[in-house]
C-alpha cells in the first residue's frame, strides 16, 4: 500500500487520529507531547501514528494535509490542526465542542 | 542555518505587507520561536488556512531552516 492510502486508511478506522513524533506513551517531541497530553487531559480515545518509524509517512503526511509540520491531528477523517491550533482550540473550549459535536465524548 | 527574527519578519512582509508580527526567540537559540501576526489577510477564513498564509510566506523553511515557529493568527 503506497503512503498515501495508508493514511487514507488511518485516518478512516481511527476517529481520532494523531500523527506525531514517538508515541502518546513516549512522545519524542514537545509539541507531539502537547497534543497528545491534552487528548489524555479529555480523556478520549486516539490512535498515535508514530512518523519516525516510517520516512515515507512522515513525508506523505505533510503532503496530504498540505502542512509542514508533524503532529497533526484528524477527527473523523478531516485535518483539524496542528500543535499551535490545538492548543489554542483547548484553550477556549472549541476541541472540547468539536468531539462532542462528533460524539467522541 | 537558523533563521533570524529579521529574516522571519520580511519574509512574513512580503506575502502580508499589513501585516503586524511580534516574534520572540523563546530559548535565545534562534531555533524557537513564537509569532504573533495580525493581518487583514486573515479575515474570514479558517484558522489553517490563516496559518497556512504564513507557512506559504516562509518558503519551504518551516520545518527545515525553521525547527520551531509556534503561531498565533487574529484577522484586523
Amino acid at each position: 500500500m503506497n503512503a498515501v492510502n495508508q493514511i487514507k486508511e488511518l485516518i478512516q478506522k481511527n476517529d481520532i487520529c494523531l500523527f506525531m513524533k514517538g508515541t502518546p506513551e513516549s512522545p519524542q517531541c514537545g509539541f507531539s507531547m502537547a497534543v497528545s497530553n491534552l487528548l489524555k487531559h479529555l480523556n478520549v480515545k486516539f490512535e498515535g501514528i508514530n512518523v519516525l518509524e516510517n520516512q515515507e509517512l512522515r513525508q506523505a503526511i505533510k503532503d496530504y494535509s498540505d502542512w509542514p509540520t508533524v503532529p497533526q491531528l484528524y477527527v473523523k477523517g478531516e485535518f483539524v490542526g496542528g500543535c499551535d491550533i490545538v492548543k489554542e482550540m483547548f484553550e477556549k473550549g472549541e476541541l472540547k465542542t468539536l468531539l462532542e459535536k462528533k460524539s467522541l465524548i | 542555518m537558523a533563521l533570524q527574527i529579521e529574516e522571519i519578519k520580511k519574509l512574513i512582509l512580503e506575502a502580508l505587507p499589513d501585516a503586524l508580527i511580534e516574534i520572540k526567540d523563546l530559548m535565545g537559540d534562534s531555533n524557537h520561536y513564537s509569532a504573533k501576526i495580525t493581518s487583514s489577510a486573515f479575515n474570514n477564513i479558517s484558522r489553517i488556512e490563516q496559518h497556512k498564509l504564513v507557512y506559504k510566506s516562509l518558503k519551504g523553511k518551516m520545518g527545515n531552516e525553521l525547527h520551531a515557529l509556534s503561531i498565533t493568527t487574529e484577522g484586523k
